[in-house]
């Protein structure tokens, strides 16, 4: 039972992170309708700054110096992404197809140049030795990585939620998503409005991709890291309806939910490796068979 | 022929720089068809001109294009200034205020927040677009998604006066409205016509005999022909140019 | 909005007049007649060229990207074959995306699919080669009819993904190495008891260079019958406006799996032209996201929805991925500063540089910069000016 409750926390919490990368995809769609295969790249480039970061500190420098690590990654993915859309996407304006294949170049572009700089064997994030460690109640025992991860992918619901109602960007881009010619027409420079959306994006996913490492994965980085994570994400986003951020949320929890619990019972007692990531996809293949529009039955275009 | 004359006036009338707006030779092709096809005419300031014409002759396209909505070669000058090539935003900041048709509001957003949207200066003039719609008010938090057509139309027409602009294109207002809600409306444009310059789209010509004074006439993408709202009254041109014949 | 002023006669258009007349409206100068017959003797010139390659033994030191700089060198004809096969894989794939607008990631499962099972069947199970070639195809097309039926329920964007997450799967599955079928990472090296022996070996890679020619030849014509007949002009409808085919009358869920299942099956006898080339199966050389998205690099540098754009495109990849692993490896390389060394180790650095420089300055690829150019010489030899 205990372990049953420890798996689900387990599967919330990488649920929290596939949000934080499927909002941003999902916001960028759903103003701009570029799917941002670059969104992989903002992933590994948040966790390599982190990593940067990290090493210039003394045992991952505390709480403090975890907090800059998560910041200093926020905002490397925010800062890439920003002047991705100006230098790359923002030519290609009214040239959707172009505009998703200049992303799947950028991906390829900053993969190979990390490949080349730090080499393709993963490294080690220095963080502060509580996050490592697990926390006792009764006989349950949850890592307290997968609290942080929680605690990221609930701050960032909210914070987006408040953003997204009460400011005055929120507002253009929620008119945006729903008919940007029409922002345009009422005065608004709506480009500003597709680099901020990137911007923050790519905040989201540069925190992802630093939380997915420490938390997920050994607090090892690699080069295709966010690539891999990314699908996933793609994953979420369809299965929780294009462009829906609530839906992101929901489908982010299902489908962590479904990867970690398949993988434990399936996938360690019979040693099938890829059980979690297979039972995924099986979802999605439901999921699209059963309800094409995805479960929060978004437009479709 | 009917639309050269209307061109060559046209023509004469756009060196004025104080026309309010002004374009000359509009061409735009989509996938190999030709839309508009060197559409000129000028709108002098004050008053309301109706640019009208069958289905497909180009009126909606030729207002998209004066806002860049559209991206038609030739040249569109507004208030005597160049606006062609300029971004869609800058043109509307420069002094156009667009009523789209179909009224295009935003749906899933309150009336509130629609308006708000569309505030571009320091001075959103609240106290006129709640005297003319008093609806509005009433109805601010209310999605705009739900409200009726008649209703809509009014928030569209209310985003575009809530800044002060020198020109305004409305198209179609009175599309899809139950009769009821077309009095109101015109009654509305009445008030609204004081206010600026005004290009109306409108296929009914009741409405536009009762708000316009200038007529330009779009045929397959040309102007066939530009006067006084008084032309109307003549039913072979009417007949030739629109279709329909002045009776029903 | 009100619809464009086409005149239009009152009687209901057929299909092919709708969309031949759509067509023609788009094309160029010359009449799709001439421009096709033009094209035709360029590609057997071509052809015949390439039939007789491997008896031309001329020495070019820094073109060719062998460890041998000589053209009929065995480690030239494998980089030759192996541009045969990703030609021919590109080019199913310009079916799916250059003529049918399909943005589709799962081109590279049907690959793997012609890799693997034949690979399996060879191999572990021992089989005949006639027999382990049908399984692979008709495992693809098996894979192509279902797995199509369901992707192609969503449209546009969602598709795309959809397509990455399944052939994701694949990728997953092979390295999950299920009932010690795929060897897993490590890779499956292909048996070769059971191949005609002219298949087998560096003594008859001259076979195979051929063997693989003939194959994109044979992927060429199929691929040109199907784009140039009515079918095809439909799959362009639905590329440029996929309601106005509804419109028409016509259902476009048929001729787009039509379209998957094309693709898929080319890029599965790619796949084993390619098992019998290389001899190994490894899923990250034929079953990962990387391939996938140097199919669309290849098919995006060359053009789309020209055939002979998309093999140039993987030409001109697979050429320069290898020189670039070549030059990597030049003493000259070691003097540059570390950081441009670092990038320009990498060919993927540099490839997907040039991708992004194509997608933004050069949209049509080099098939839209030869017809770009070839409209210049028209308009200056006097003709008429042709947009």
């Amino acid at each position: 039972m205990s372990t049953l409750i420890a798996i689900l926390i387990s599967g919330i919490a990488l649920g929290a992170i596939y949000f934080l990368v499927a909002s941003g995809l999902s916001l960028i769609y759903g103003l701009m309708d570029i799917l941002n295969f670059a969104h992989g790249a903002f992933l590994t480039i948040g966790a390599y700054a982190g990593l940067e970061l990290s090493l210039h500190l003394v045992n991952g420098g505390g709480l403090l110096g975890f907090l800059g690590l998560l910041v200093v990654a926020a905002a490397a993915g925010a800062v890439v992404a920003a002047v991705a859309e100006v230098l790359l996407i923002r030519p290609l304006y009214g040239r959707p197809v172009s505009q998703i294949l200049i992303t799947v170049g950028l991906d390829l572009v900053v993969v190979g140049l990390l490949l080349g700089v730090f080499g393709s064997d993963s490294r080690q994030i220095a963080v502060p030795v509580w996050l490592t460690g697990a926390t006792h109640v009764g006989s349950l025992s949850i890592p307290n990585g997968d609290f942080v991860g929680l605690a990221a992918g609930v701050l960032v619901y909210v914070g987006l939620g408040l953003f997204l109602k009460h400011t005055r960007f929120g507002l253009v881009i929620r008119a945006g998503a729903e008919n940007r010619d029409m922002v345009q027409a009422l005065g608004i420079d709506v480009s500003k409005a597709f680099t901020f959306v990137f911007g923050l994006g790519g905040a989201a996913a540069g925190l992802a991709g630093l939380l997915y490492a420490v938390v997920f994965s050994g607090s090892l980085v690699g080069p295709t890291q966010g690539d891999q994570l990314l699908i996933f994400a793609f994953i979420v986003v369809v299965i929780g309806g294009l462009g829906s951020i609530r839906g992101s949320a929901i489908a982010g929890i299902v489908v962590g939910l479904v990867q970690v619990v398949s993988q434990f019972y399936l996938g360690s007692k019979s040693g099938w490796a890829e059980a979690g990531d297979i039972s995924v996809v099986i979802l999605l293949a439901l999921v699209l068979s059963l309800r094409p529009s995805g479960l929060a039955g978004a437009r479709e275009r | 022929m009917a639309g050269t004359a209307g061109r060559r006036g046209a023509g004469a009338a756009s060196l004025d720089a104080a026309a309010a707006l002004a374009v000359e030779d509009l061409s735009l092709s989509i996938a190999g068809s030709r839309i508009l096809d060197g559409v000129s005419f000028t709108v002098a300031k004050g008053g309301v001109t109706a640019l009208i014409g069958r289905n497909g002759a180009g009126k909606t396209t030729t207002l998209r294009s004066v806002i860049g909505l559209e991206h038609a070669t030739g040249s569109v000058r507004v208030a005597g200034v160049e606006v062609a090539g300029w971004p869609t935003f800058r043109r509307i900041r420069f002094g156009i205020g667009y009523v789209p048709e179909d009224r295009d509001v935003f749906s899933h957003l309150t009336v509130k927040e629609n308006l708000q949207l569309a505030e571009s200066g320091t001075n959103p003039r609240y106290d006129l677009v709640y005297q003319i719609f008093p609806e509005l008010a009433q109805r601010s938090q209310q999605a705009a998604g739900t409200l009726s057509g008649g209703q809509q139309q009014m928030l569209a027409i209310a985003r575009v006066l809530l800044n002060d602009k020198g020109l305004l294109l409305i198209d179609e207002p009175s599309k899809g409205l139950s009769p009821r809600f077309v009095g109101e409306m015109v009654e509305a444009l009445e008030k609204v016509r004081g206010e600026a310059t005004v290009v109306l789209v409108e296929q009914n010509i009741h409405v536009v005999k009762r708000l316009a004074g200038e007529l330009v006439i779009l045929d397959q993408g040309r102007v066939a022909h530009a006067g006084p709202v008084e032309d109307l009254d003549d039913p072979e041109l009417v007949r030739r140019l629109l279709g329909v014949s002045t009776g029903t | 909005m009100s619809s464009p002023a086409t005149p239009r006669s009152d009687a209901r258009p057929t299909l092919v007049d709708a969309v031949a007349s759509r067509l023609a409206a788009r094309s160029g100068t010359a009449s799709p007649a001439t421009r096709s017959r033009v094209g035709g003797a360029a590609v057997l010139a071509v052809l015949a060229a390439l039939i007789l390659l491997p008896f031309v033994g001329i020495h070019l030191p820094w073109v060719l990207p062998s460890a041998i700089p000589v053209l009929n060198s065995i480690g030239m004809l494998e980089v030759l074959a192996l541009c045969f096969v990703f030609g021919s894989v590109a080019l199913g794939y310009d079916v799916l995306f250059g003529y049918t607008g399909l943005l589709s990631f799962a081109q590279v499962l049907y690959f793997a699919i012609g890799v693997y099972v034949t690979d399996i069947a060879l191999t572990v199970w021992h089989w005949p080669f006639l027999a382990a070639v049908l399984l692979a195809l008709a495992s693809a097309f098996v894979a192509a009819v279902l797995l199509g039926a369901i992707s192609l329920r969503v449209k546009g964007i969602a598709f795309t993904m959809v397509t990455l997450a399944f052939a994701q799967a694949g990728y997953y599955l092979i390295n999950d190495n299920p009932h010690n079928l795929t060897s897993g990472q490590t890779g499956l090296v292909m048996a070769t008891s059971r191949l005609p022996s002219i298949l087998v070996g560096v003594a008859h890679t001259r076979e195979l260079y051929w063997l693989a020619l003939a194959y994109l030849a044979l992927a060429y014509l199929v691929v040109w019958i199907a784009t140039e007949s009515v079918t095809g002009r439909v799959w362009q409808a639905i590329r440029e406006n996929e309601q106005r085919v509804s419109v028409i009358g016509l259902h476009p869920a048929p001729f787009k799996l039509a379209s998957f299942v094309l693709g898929s099956m080319v890029a599965a006898g790619g796949g084993i032209v390619y098992l019998l080339l290389i001899g190994t199966a490894a899923p990250d050389a034929v079953a990962s996201a990387t391939l996938t998205v140097s199919l669309i690099a290849m098919v995006v540098l060359g053009g789309l929805g020209t055939r002979w754009g998309a093999v140039l495109g993987a030409f001109v990849y697979v050429y320069l991925q290898q020189y670039l692993v070549k030059m990597a490896q030049e003493p000259s390389f070691a003097r540059l500063p570390v950081v441009a060394r670092d990038a320009l180790s990498q060919p993927q650095f540099l490839l997907g540089v040039i991708f992004i420089l194509f997608v933004l300055f050069v949209p049509g690829g080099l098939a839209g910069l030869g017809l770009r150019m070839a409209i210049r010489r028209h308009r200056r030899s006097g003709g008429d000016a042709a947009s």
